[in-house]
């Protein structure tokens, strides 16, 4: 497998991406001809073993990267799906150090059920664990990086050094509203990829993902993104191949979990499969 | 103080001043999606373009003037003062605003902004009730759309408020997730801001939130301080010792304090809910009790877990139950510039009924919280004190509470018409035919 180089922004050091990389899995797709098929659950949803177990069995029916959400208590970005299934998971008191084991099961499972895991997490609980300790432990647990839904590179500070000290990918959002210059200033900070919101809002499956997103990678793109992954209302197959066919990658959270608590790891597996014959072939 | 005057030679009331954020030292910032950073730099251009523009101030002036009834009056309470170690004690009548708090101070100027922004819809977090009033009511004066979110506890808590925010013509939506309360009001409406940038405008209804809020509400605030300065001069011959204000987000404590924040020898007392006391777990006290952390967009001293998890705050105070706090208290506190101090339910309480007692005077729940920390300085300063108060608020959203915590009625028909009340929520009840 390739190995990458991501720039950072600190010090004009260029840190070379790890095997765990989700780049890496991301650039394995697309030699395959195709968009990289990224999924989302919360840690502990249902509850702690069931989560791990349901994204090994989803990338066995084909997820190339997990996106391992950090329930938090107030998530600005979530629609009604994530919040409910968050707040499962704390209820079922899911503590950081669970999330952190999570990883650590999920990045020594088997070959054919392993794939890079990125943490999506909001701010709150990734400074008050403290930003290098938690990067650290990241690391230590074999986590690809970070992906921060209310951390804008403009108060990254701490977050740029940690991750560039623990070699970790970090992932912020660019959203229809950002202006080119900003565009421009995510992209650089960014390692690994940048995530494209496809719509002004938050999580949740909607009827057609944004008009608005193709534009946006191909803007991010020009702005310097080495590669753009869409996230915001994908549900169905059809959605990821027409959003595959201009992304690095595809990103699904609100179907997976509404499949999983409604149908199980057998539901589950259904989305994912349909999801992964959308994206095969997409960039052929 | 040199004031900046209109042309006619009044002082305005309105006055753009320094600090300007996004940092309050340590504290304050944008912990925001990037998806709402357009909108926040849209409102910070818009607003520094206004702040520089007479005919907003004028606009602004106007509006204080002959709607809010600026400038409120500044009372002294000699019976009540009785009991604060003879100290002066003087009151700034922030609870004879239209509406009946200091909240209209801010929403105006907001409302005024929403417009020279082209947008027509706004959108409002409130807990007590009392913001989303005052915003339902600036955007009936202003035909704006208004859409209002409560969390559904206090929907239930304050089912009167929202029968009024009905009858101004906004819709009021009960928020059922999370705690259900005014964290989750703001949650919410962040989440409808972020899909409605376009054409809506967040009148954020204190001084949290990302930058330019605290920075901006703080300014709309600023008159109250002024104001009261001058009014203390004028009457007292000398300054204040002591300026105290309740602090739920912080937003009259700031906007009190700010005109007095040079004059070093005048001591800033802000007063937090403490509940059941700070001991037990159970309060709303974010600096006494609090942590430096992340919450609704800036860095601030936050009630949070060892996992940076927010927990749920206490305060028979609807208007202060809130685990957070405006970061430019944060740096004050940090500063040593202010000092905060808790004030339990019970102290609370008792101030409140002192106050109806003596001074005909029925109190907000929150303003009752400064009234109580104006017992203990006076007691502290001796009859050659000076203490002015903050009453932001009038009480008579609380009669209920107080009704309930003093007894007053019989159990039995409170206990009814609680009944009834959780019977009959109101998101049951929408009033269509406004
Ligand atoms: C009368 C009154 N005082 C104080 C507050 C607390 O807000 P802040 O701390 O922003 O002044 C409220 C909030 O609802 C209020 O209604």
């Amino acid at each position: 497998m390739s190995t990458t180089t991501g720039t950072t922004t600190t010090a004009g050091t260029a840190t070379t991406t790890t095997g765990r990389a989700s780049a890496t899995a991301i650039d394995a797709a697309r030699a395959a001809g195709r968009s990289a098929l990224v999924g989302y659950l919360p840690a502990g949803f249902p509850d702690r073993a069931g989560c791990v177990d349901a994204l090994r069995a989803s990338v066995a029916a084909g997820l190339d990267v997990i996106e391992l959400g950090l329930p938090y208590s107030d998530p600005v970005m979530d629609g009604p799906v994530i919040q409910a299934a968050a707040e499962t998971s704390l209820r079922g008191g899911t503590r950081i150090r669970h999330v952190l084991e999570s990883v650590e099961q999920l990045t020594s499972a088997p070959d054919g059920e392993r794939a890079p895991v990125l943490v999506m997490s909001y701010w709150a609980p990734v400074l008050r664990y403290g930003v290098e300790a938690f990067a650290r432990d990241l690391a230590s647990a074999g986590g690809a990086g970070l992906i921060t839904p209310d951390l804008v590179p403009d108060e990254a500070g701490e977050w740029l050094a940690a991750s560039d000290a623990h070699h970790l990918e970090r992932v912020f959002l660019v959203a229809p509203s950002s202006t080119p210059a900003r565009l421009a200033s995510t992209a650089a900070a960014c390692r690994g990829w940048t995530y494209a919101a496809s719509t002004m809002g938050v999580t949740g499956a909607r009827a057609s993902v944004g008009a608005a997103a193709e534009g946006l990678v191909a803007a991010s793109r020009a702005a310097g993104a080495e590669r753009v992954c869409v996230g915001l209302g994908v549900s169905t197959g059809e959605q990821a191949a027409e959003v595959g066919a201009y992304a690095d990658g595809v990103i699904v959270g609100s179907a997976l979990v509404r499949a999983l608590s409604e149908e199980g790891v057998p539901g589950l597996e259904r989305v994912v499969r349909d999801l992964a014959a959308g994206v095969a072939g997409s960039r052929a | 103080m040199s004031a900046p005057t209109t042309p006619g030679g009044e002082q305005l009331l309105f006055e753009r001043f320094g600090d300007r954020g996004p940092y309050f030292g340590e504290f304050g910032g944008r912990f925001v999606p990037e998806a709402l950073i357009a909108a926040l730099d849209q409102l910070d251009e818009e607003y520094s373009r206004a702040a520089a523009d007479p005919t907003f101030a004028a606009e602004l002036d106007r509006l204080q003037r002959e709607y809010t009834g600026r400038p409120s009056i500044l009372t002294e309470v000699p019976r009540f003062a009785e009991h604060a170690g003879g100290a002066r004690v003087l009151l700034k009548r922030e609870d004879l605003n239209h509406t009946g708090s200091h909240k209209i101070n801010n929403v105006l100027g907001q409302a005024l902004l929403t417009k020279r922004m082209g947008k027509k819809r706004v959108i409002a977090e409130t807990g007590a009730g009392q913001h989303g009033v005052a915003t339902a009511t600036a955007a009936a004066l202003m035909g704006l759309e208004c859409v209002v979110y409560m969390g559904e506890v206090d929907t239930r808590r304050q089912a009167l408020n929202v029968a009024r925010m009905r009858l101004l013509g906004a819709e009021v939506v009960p928020v059922s997730n999370g705690t259900a309360t005014l964290k989750d009001a703001l949650n919410e409406a962040f989440r409808d801001w972020v899909a409605h940038v376009d054409d809506t405008h967040y009148v954020l209804g204190t001084v949290a939130g990302p930058h330019p809020f605290p920075a901006m509400v703080r300014d709309f605030h600023r008159t109250i301080g002024v104001e009261a300065r001058a009014q203390v001069l004028q009457r007292v011959g000398r300054l204040p010792d002591l300026v105290a204000a309740c602090v739920g987000g912080g937003s009259n404590a700031i906007g009190i304090f700010h005109a007095f924040l040079d004059d070093p020898q005048v001591q800033l007392l802000g007063l937090e809910a403490a509940g059941d006391g700070v001991e037990t777990g159970r309060h709303a006290a974010s600096i006494t009790g609090g942590v430096s952390g992340v919450l609704h967009g800036a860095r601030s001293m936050i009630l949070q877990d060892e996992d940076g998890q927010t927990l749920d705050s206490h305060s028979i105070s609807a208007g202060l139950d809130y685990p957070g706090v405006g970061p430019e208290h944060a740096y004050l506190a940090s500063i040593g510039r202010a000092r905060y101090e808790p004030v339990t339910d019970a102290e609370a309480m008792e101030a409140f009924g002192l106050l109806c007692r003596t001074e005909g005077i029925i109190p907000a729940i929150e303003s009752a919280h400064a009234l109580a920390g104006a017992l203990r300085a006076g007691r502290e300063l001796g009859p050659d004190g000076v203490v002015l108060v903050n009453l932001s608020g009038r009480g008579d959203k609380d009669v209920d509470t107080a009704a309930r915590w003093f007894g007053l009625v019989s159990d039995a028909d409170l206990v009814a018409s609680e009944a009834e009340r959780v019977a009959a929520p109101v998101e049951d009840s929408e009033g269509n035919g406004w």
